[in-house]
């Protein structure tokens, strides 16, 4: 780990003006995927901004029936919110499924969202990766790759994105808040936040440089069955192989969107309205052009026999109540 | 000591403290957090800095340069060491690649520098700022496309050959032949690597200290006195707590001989850790396998053929996994095969991990016997039973000392509830999961190693017991207290017990399985010897008199034992030492591990729902500690099941999920409740103790019960592990 | 993210051959460009932090980079949380802070100005041991000892988390309270691991503190 400052900020707009002034500078929340890619040099901040006293960490309801999610509350109390857990049960059970209770407790919304791949060979600084060091190459094509993307992917990149909570909030068609250092505020649907790594993987989000999310909006809830199957080989603790979160409505329209196949949360639109004709005929657009390797490409028949459990599962729930 | 006629009765089986369950002596340190492990010693020796290993990019080749000119010129930095300043070094036997790299490179994270700094921050950082040109050479990474030039090991005592395999199994009525794989493992201990090291100058010679994490201290003094070619009477190594070692810790590591050079060169105590990443690459592991099973048999299920061969690979003058070797000795059959094959392969080190060779060897055998079993339409564990030996089949004359699987077999059958097993599988759903069970044996030879231990009788009666053996988490503290107490007479709470330090007697050390009954029976020569020397200063006749309830007693004379220490302590020093017992019997252990999982009919997940071993094993000195030793190894055996795996990177040679993220153990939602049973026996030509090795058998088998289980319950046969889902979904019916 | 690369040009071309052979490589690939840190030659950037450990007050004066864990472990010599990984990913360094079980590891001293930090040392001692401790030592929930410590002190959190109606990925319903059954406890203490495998035992020691049923 280099030698960095460290600074608290006292609001979102100086913390943002802060960042932008210093290349180098980076904000700093729960810390859990940073301090660990810093201690790798895979991130090398020279300045740390301190955003933990910003406040950023309510839960409110807006006028439009949704919740305004702050930017540094805790996956634990997001997960164990109330209004999430009656009206976005899916990011509540995403949330669950991810980590382990002692990471949920310090990760943050915000930081979650900007969680950097688990590719393995983006995290040993001795191999190639174009995410790491653009231009380098990537091992990971031709390598290891059990874990990495089927869809989505580039020449210069398959790293899949980690998060469980994206996956939800994808679904739900979250919107992410932000404040740049102008003190502009911005909102970016989430669709439009994680990028896809194209010839940049290094580029991984919509953020400019000092730009904070302050929270993510979540609208008014949508019903139905909220189901997120996470599917890995160890029972907790551990990546998704693959994940689907849906929300079943009664009528067999819904949502789905997959983690664990993609270098962002996987949602097309066009699949959605596919969900009523069962699992084959979603997957078929869901992963249409998947380029899987000979490693991963299991997930492409798990990800539609685990959308057939989720279906059914659905319709289940529907009866029972 | 010398043992070399069966025990009969002695001290030992009064039983009043051996064979108890007793809580753990070291458990409030250990659970308060106050037992010191190798890099917290931080009041042993003052003025300590801190070394940060840098490790080889690269799998193989040269060193071309190595700048160190920003590292050394970073903030808080004392010394850098590099092949280069490291002086002379030689290599210990033990260990197949130097432990610091370079000019040439043997493997990935080959340690290559260390860098001591003021602080642990400042040397990790500057490490960073080492830059090392390379020329990579080519290397060979893959197993199986090294396979066929992979030499045969006719020398091991693993190559056996015994009537007419071929033959034989070319007549059988009924046969298999069958491949399996086993993956390259990793130990990770949850304590990397540690160690303190500090030089001093005692009368004249300068002598080195170690504070380290090891499982054989002479072993740790013999290979560093080697590799820096200075006396061992100059080294001491001091290993109180070890936070696991499963094998990893059977010999000093980078971490150990970097301190000490490091130490040397910036002139002041140095530790240093392994990073999580680094140990994986930069130590040991368990190599991977390529089995081939061939079983012969009558219709009726007698075994009349039974041949196992295993290729494995590691570095050059590197050795094999002996995965064959229970298969000489596990069943019945006249004509028997076993061979090993080793193939060169510029990976990381290979060698012990947790019952090295019968973990993964019957990780296949057992699945062998369970398709076979189905072959013939006859119940896994009656196939078994049928093809049981009590001799050692390849020399008939030679019996077992004890051999009690069929009992393990049949208890555990009857406690598990196997008759409701549906030998069809698939038959059982219980809502969206398939379940099915599994049997597998267990099998683990126990081995008779010399060891060594002094007892100490205080002024206050109390008895303070000194060996060199170690406590990875095996219980040594208490059994070795459990031995002492029973054999003076006197409360567990009037023992100390003082381990883990070269100053100390030699004993068997921790591995093998060995660790406790040899340091238990060194603990009761050593015992036996001050029961003479009280006896003597106490005037008693030494083999008539009776030490009991802190007395001894004769007739009706008893005098307290912290009498005959009035004048000042009584110390005894004595080994056990062990005759051709081991020759004229088979002595191993025995078990049968039963399985329940389900796997998800979607998914194709496996999750565990029930564990049974039973096991026979000799006395068992704790039930407690040995209950824990059996069901962590089961723990470890279904990681090894389900997650386990090295992935081998074949372009550039290295493991690439080296955390433990990415390397994936069992976690807590992983394990169900665990059952152990262990038969009540003594085996009287094994030790004083009339106890055997426990801490490994519980690792042997435990994977191919699961791997039968799957099938069972899906219909699935996977032959390589480790059991994902990947391997079980394209097999499964439609959803 | 340092971008200024000179990552050797021969390895792109050994990658895209699908073969890495006798190839020149430097390495670290960014030590090569990079000027020395922006700190070098001055003191490393220090702070000074002051926060309650086990009930007592400490200040310290510390290397920015210094994270809890190390804080505790090196300067304070509190040396009950481990350091297993150093990344999250094993539980060994897991300690209470303002009530909450952390990784220790993965969060940093300076960070942590005014809170209150409970390490195994403060839940008890050896002649004192907190219930948990002692029902560690009763059922064997332990072997090598190294994981111990943060597996107790997520064992005191994890009963305190149900007690508050925090749901887990096991519990059947979101809206009802979790329930004290094993199959919870089990789920929760998935961030530490053992790899002495003393997960069944460990298990009986928390339901016996928490009346926890099967």
């Amino acid at each position: 780990m280099r030698a960095f400052d460290y600074a608290r900020a006292t609001s979102p707009a100086e913390a943002a003006a802060l960042v932008a002034a210093r290349p180098g500078a980076r904000f700093i929340a729960g810390g859990t995927n940073l301090l660990d890619l810093m201690k790798l040099e895979i991130e090398t901040p020279e300045q740390l901004i301190d955003i933990n006293g910003l406040g950023l960490d309510r839960i409110e309801e807006t006028p439009e029936g949704g919740l305004r999610i702050g930017a540094l509350v805790r996956n634990t109390d997001l997960a164990a919110d109330k209004r999430v857990r009656r009206d976005y049960g899916l990011l509540s059970r995403a949330l669950l499924a991810g980590a382990s209770g002692q990471l949920r407790n310090k990760a943050t919304t915000a930081g979650n969202l900007l969680q950097r791949t688990r590719c393995a060979y983006f995290y040993d600084t001795n191999q190639p990766c174009n995410k790491r060091r653009p231009g380098s190459g990537c091992a990971a094509i031709g390598g290891v790759s059990r874990q990495l993307a089927v869809i989505g992917g580039s020449e210069a990149c398959i790293a899949t994105h980690p998060s469980d909570m994206a996956v939800a909030m994808r679904a739900l068609d979250a919107v992410v808040e932000t404040v740049k250092p102008d003190g502009a505020a911005r909102a970016i649907p989430i669709a439009e936040f994680h990028a896809l790594p194209g010839a940049t993987p290094e580029v991984e989000h919509r953020l400019e440089r000092g730009e904070l999310i302050t929270g993510v909006l979540l609208p008014k809830p949508l019903g139905g069955i909220h189901i997120y199957r996470k599917v890995r080989d160890r029972a907790s603790y551990a990546f998704a192989l693959i994940s689907i979160g849906a929300v079943v409505q009664k009528d067999g329209t819904g949502r789905v969107a997959l983690g664990g196949v993609a270098p962002r949360p996987w949602r097309i639109e066009a699949a959605d309205a596919a969900l009523q004709h069962g699992s084959r005929a979603t997957v078929d657009i869901l992963l249409a052009g998947a380029k899987p390797t000979s490693e991963n490409a299991f997930k492409l028949p798990l990800v539609e026999r685990t959308l057939g459990w989720v279906l059914q599962e659905a319709t289940a729930g529907e009866r029972r109540g | 000591m010398k043992f070399d006629t069966p025990a009969t009765t002695n001290p030992i089986d009064r039983l009043h403290v051996v064979g108890k369950p007793l809580d753990r002596i070291d458990g409030p340190l250990k659970t308060s957090g106050r037992a010191p492990y190798a890099y917290e010693h931080h009041d042993v020796v003052a003025g300590q800095a801190y070394g940060f290993i840098l490790g080889a990019g690269i799998a193989k080749g040269r060193i071309l340069s190595m700048k160190l000119d920003t590292a050394s010129a970073a903030p808080g930095v004392i010394a850098i060491v590099t092949h280069e300043n490291a002086g002379k070094l030689g290599k210990s036997a033990n260990h197949t690649a130097p432990l610091l790299g370079g000019p040439a490179i043997a493997h990935y994270d080959q340690a290559i520098a260390l860098v001591v700094a003021e602080s642990f921050e400042q040397a990790r950082a500057a490490a960073r700022l080492i830059r090392v040109d390379y020329q990579r050479s080519e290397g060979r990474y893959d197993l199986a496309a090294e396979k066929p030039a992979a030499r045969e090991q006719t020398k091991s005592s693993s190559a056996t050959a015994v009537g007419d395999f071929e033959g034989a199994f070319a007549a059988a009525p009924v046969t298999l032949d069958q491949s399996y794989s086993t993956p390259d493992q990793s130990h990770v201990m949850m304590e990397p690597h540690a160690t303190i090291a500090a030089w001093s100058k005692e009368g004249g010679a300068d002598t080195l200290t170690l504070w380290t994490s090891n499982q054989m201290i002479a072993w740790a003094v013999e290979d560093m006195a080697a590799t820096l070619k200075i006396p061992p009477e100059t080294i001491r190594v001091v290993s109180p707590y070890i936070g696991g070692g499963f094998g990893s810790k059977l010999w000093i590591r980078s971490d150990a001989l970097l301190a000490a050079l490091g130490a040397r060169i910036a002139g002041r105590p140095v530790k240093v850790a392994l990073t999580r990443p680094q140990s994986i690459n930069n130590t040991t592991h368990r190599p991977a396998t390529m089995q081939r099973i061939r079983i012969g048999t009558t219709k009726e299920g007698r075994i009349t053929a039974i041949g196992h061969e295993s290729w494995s690979g590691d570095l050059p003058g590197g050795g094999p996994e002996t995965a064959v070797d229970q298969t000489r000795l596990l069943y019945a059959g006249e004509n028997r095969l076993t061979a090993l094959r080793l193939a060169v392969l510029d990976l990381p080190e290979g060698n012990a991990m947790r019952a090295p060779g019968e973990a993964p060897g019957l990780m296949a055998l057992e699945v062998a016997m369970d398709e076979l079993a189905e072959k013939l339409g006859i119940d896994p564990i009656d196939f078994r039973i049928l093809n049981d030996t009590q001799v050692d089949p390849a020399k008939p004359e030679r019996p077992y000392s004890q051999r009690k699987l069929n009992e393990c077999l049949r208890i555990g059958a009857e406690q598990f509830g196997w008759s409701r097993r549906q030998a069809k599988p698939g038959s059982v759903r219980d809502g969206r999961w398939l379940v099915g069970m599994g049997v597998a044996a267990a099998f683990r030879n126990s081995i008779a190693r010399k060891s060594g231990a002094r007892v100490v009788l205080g002024k206050d009666g109390r008895i303070t017991v000194l060996t060199d053996m170690t406590d990875i988490g095996t219980g040594s503290y208490t059994i070795i207290a459990q031995t002492a107490a029973e054999t003076m007479g006197v409360p567990i709470d009037w023992i100390d017990v003082k381990l883990g330090d070269s100053s100390f007697p030699v004993s068997a050390g921790s591995g093998g399985q060995w660790g406790a009954h040899n340091s238990t029976s060194g603990v009761y020569a050593a015992c036996m010897a001050l029961r003479e020397a009280v006896a003597q200063k106490l005037g008693f006749n030494s083999s008539e008199a009776e030490f009991d309830g802190g007395k001894v007693r004769l007739g009706n004379r008893s005098v307290s034992l912290a009498d005959a220490a009035a004048d000042g302590p009584l110390s005894a020093e004595d080994f056990i030492e062990y005759g051709d017992m081991d020759k004229t019997y088979q002595q191993s252990t025995f078990g049968a591990h039963f399985v329940e999982v389900a796997v998800d009919s979607a998914t194709g997940e496996v999750r565990l729902r029930r564990m049974l071993a039973v096991a026979a094993a000799g006395r068992i000195l704790n039930p407690k500690t040995a209950r824990s030793q059996m069901i962590g190894a089961m723990t470890m055996g279904a990681g090894a099941a389900l997650m386990e795996e090295l992935a081998v990177d074949r372009r550039f040679g290295f493991f690439v999920n080296h955390d433990l993220a990415g390397y994936e153990v069992p976690v807590h939602a992983d394990i169900p409740h665990q059952e152990v049973i262990f038969l009540d026996e003594v085996d009287p030509t094994a030790s004083p103790m009339k106890a055997k090795g426990v801490g490994e058998l519980g690792i042997c088998g435990v994977a191919a019960a699961v791997a039968n289980a799957v099938y069972n319950a899906c219909g699935v046969r996977v032959r390589d592990y480790p059991i994902t889902l990947d391997k079980i979904i394209g097999k499964l019916p439609v959803v | 993210m340092d971008r200024s690369g000179d990552y050797d040009l021969s390895r792109r071309g050994v990658l895209a051959s699908g073969a890495a052979s006798v190839a020149v490589v430097s390495l670290p690939a960014s030590a090569a460009t990079r000027a020395a840190p922006a700190t070098q030659g001055k003191p490393p950037v220090h702070s000074t932090v002051a926060f309650t450990v086990n009930g007592e007050r400490r200040s310290l004066e510390l290397d920015n980079r210094t994270t809890l864990l190390d804080a505790l472990r090196e300067h304070l010599k509190l040396t009950g949380a481990k350091k297993g990984c150093d990344h999250g990913q094993c539980g060994a360094c897991t300690v209470i802070v303002e009530g909450r079980r952390i990784n220790s590891c993965l969060t940093l001293a300076v960070m942590h100005e005014g809170d209150a930090i409970t390490t195994i040392e403060g839940l008890g001692s050896p002649q004192d041991l907190h219930p948990m401790q002692a029902a560690f030592v009763k059922h064997d929930g332990y072997q090598c000892g190294y994981c111990t410590p943060g597996q107790i002190c997520s064992a005191v959190a994890v009963l305190d988390e149900i007690k508050a109606g925090i749901p887990s990925h096991v519990s059947p319903s979101l809206t009802a309270k979790p329930k004290l059954v094993v199959e919870e406890v089990r789920e929760r203490m998935s961030g530490n691991i053992c790899r002495c495998g003393a997960y069944s035992n460990i298990i009986e020691a928390i339901s016996e503190v928490g009346g926890v049923t099967a």
